[in-house]
């Protein structure tokens, strides 16, 4: 089996999630006893490219172009078509970013073929590549296969796989091979402007050693005060779910997730979080983790160590009378 | 500027969930049905924009019979006319041949600008606007915060990972996947449920539309995700169960 690893940059640095799916990619190729090559693509990578090329892979592929400087879906679909068409490769692997999501379907479709998106791992079982994806908003797995001829295309959910597994060559590098596309600039028809953050953060997350975390189960805005509460009775922070922040009840940078920031506190607690992929990500390296849900089955409990199935609004102000209490003994 | 916003039906979002005996989707009798919550945000949008710009507003989806409702509603709210793609088996299809089904159905239309949700809250693949792009051969931005049109083209606010944001400008006709939380949806009123009542809802059977559709892929199973942790249930009234939280976070996972 023939692997490309398609990495992702932005101004020559890397997407960590890159590595993450070098990781998958790697194991795969071991598994499948197949060869692995890994694309840098952008303009002025080539550093990027060289430092790729100290991994286990069987080589590095360099694409870079003027109009490749900065990202667009028309001018990474057509760059990579040309290169996945000279390559032949049976499956092409990226990590699954907002940027993938934006231009690896297109690109897959621009072949005829389709894509296995947001995959959480894989099996390879007597020759045959299944892939495991999350449906349901977490709620059911599924384990999808290919039909068709290669090459088949496959992403990687953010933090399925660990970044520090990524072998690298005892000795020596790999390759690295530059390709060069013909990219026409009227064949880019989005036109990228400047990059910008909207509020300052006022509150660093990721600094925090307990959250306090709310979801949709809080119900209303004037629920709020009593996480809060519970938060400072712990001498944590508040932070909440993607709805939570879109409803205005808490602001944005409050926010856990794929959208908002990536935490991995000592104590977490999701209040009412059911659980959804897109919050997951950005939470589920806590040391520990406490979820209260009335919702038995809310994909939160895969990866709580304590649960408690039950109304919050019962539960968390004893919750936060009990912690006082504690405190003060 | 005529828009064509795709909504889906989805099973609600508190559905018990079971799984069917073919054992590659859920059992969809006795559950209810919503409409995917993502696509709300994506209506609302194209209310709006038709609302300061003029024009007409379409809602496309595919499905079963069940899935007018999800049409109905759209159009209570204010879009002009539904178009619904027949398919019993829709949720058989892969990511590729939903898209090629509505892309047959949408070339039909006189439009500027297709709107999609973000993803769906069942399959989840996210890739059906990005596809419609391609297939129908227009620009496409996705995960949008706010859009401004700007005579024959648009300037979009783009999301990015980590609170980061973008300006991207493309030109119409185009296709955009808008992000949740773009604005505050409408509730459907009164006055539009009657209208919605006297619009109309053109059915077409997806075989009709002639797609080729090879699956290029398939869900072999569905199932019960494994859990990589063991969660430890604690239980009693609410009191006991903040004691004994509060002892085992002191005491054996040491964090408090």
């Amino acid at each position: 089996m023939k692997i490309l690893l398609i990495t992702e940059q932005h101004d020559a640095k890397w997407n960590k999630v890159s590595f993450e799916t070098l990781a998958a990619a790697q194991q795969i190729a071991s598994e499948a006893k197949g060869s692995l090559s890994g694309v840098v693509i952008g303009q002025g990578v080539a550093a990027l490219a060289d430092e790729l090329a100290a991994y286990q892979l069987d080589e590095v592929v360099l694409i870079e172009n003027a109009l490749l400087e900065k990202y667009t879906p028309d001018g990474y679909s057509i760059a990579l078509k040309q290169v996945i068409e000279q390559a032949k490769p049976d499956l092409v692997l990226l990590p699954h970013t907002y940027q993938v999501r934006d231009f690896a379907p297109k690109l897959a479709a621009s072949m005829g073929k389709g894509m296995i998106g947001d995959c959480v791992g894989y099996r390879y079982e007597g020759g045959k590549l299944i892939f495991v994806r999350q449906m349901f908003q977490g709620r059911t797995a599924a384990d999808v296969i290919f039909q068709g001829d290669a090459p088949w295309i496959a992403s990687f959910q953010a933090g399925a796989f660990r970044a520090d597994l990524a072998g690298k060559k005892s000795d020596g590098k790999a390759t690295v091979k530059s390709v060069s596309v013909e990219l026409k600039p009227e064949a880019i028809r989005t036109k990228p402007l400047e990059l910008f953050r909207e509020a300052k953060q006022a509150v660093d997350l990721t600094q925090a050693p307990i959250l306090v975390s709310v979801g949709r189960g809080i119900k209303a805005p004037e629920n709020i005060p009593l996480a809060e509460k519970l938060a400072k009775a712990m001498g944590g922070e508040l932070s909440a779910s993607r709805p939570i922040c879109d409803e205005g009840w808490l602001p944005m940078d409050r926010q856990i997730g794929s959208s908002g920031q990536t935490v991995s506190p000592k104590l977490y607690l999701a209040l009412g979080i059911s659980g959804a992929i897109q919050h997951v990500v950005g939470m589920k390296g806590s040391r520990t983790i406490v979820a209260i849900n009335k919702d038995q089955n809310a994909p939160i409990f895969e990866i709580a160590d304590y649960g408690v199935v039950g109304d919050l609004f019962e539960i968390v102000p004893a919750l936060t009378e009990e912690v006082e209490k504690s405190k003060s003994s | 500027m005529n828009i064509v916003v795709c909504v889906k039906q989805v099973p609600a979002k508190d559905a018990p969930l079971a799984i069917d005996p073919s054992g590659t989707w859920i059992r969809e009798t006795d559950i209810s049905f919503e409409t995917n919550e993502p696509d709300t945000f994506a209506l609302e949008e194209a209310l709006r924009l038709k609302e300061k710009h003029g024009g007409e507003v379409v809602a496309i989806s595919m499905g079963p019979e069940r899935v007018k409702q999800t049409i109905k509603e759209a159009l209570a709210k204010g879009a002009d006319r539904g178009i619904h793609v027949t398919d019993d088996k829709f949720h058989a299809l892969d990511p590729l041949a939903s898209a090629r089904s509505l892309a047959a159905a949408i070339k039909k239309e006189k439009f500027d600008l297709i709107l999609t949700g973000l993803q769906s809250d069942d399959h989840g693949f996210g890739q059906t606007g990005v596809l419609l792009a391609e297939l129908l051969g227009l620009p496409h931005a996705t995960i949008i915060m706010s859009i401004e049109a700007q005579g024959d083209h648009l300037r979009l606010k783009r999301e990015l990972e980590a609170g980061w944001f973008q300006w991207v400008e493309l030109p119409l006709p185009a296709v955009l996947t808008i992000q949740s939380g773009i604005n505050k949806p409408r509730y459907a009123t009164l006055k539009g449920i009657m209208a919605a009542k006297k619009k109309e809802i053109a059915a077409v059977t997806r075989e009709s539309l002639g797609v080729p559709a090879p699956l290029t892929q398939r869900v072999e199973r569905i199932y019960v995700p494994h859990k990589t942790k063991k969660t430890e249930f604690i239980t009693g009234t609410p009191k006991e169960i903040a004691a004994k939280l509060v002892e085992k976070l002191r005491h054996e996972a040491r964090v408090l």
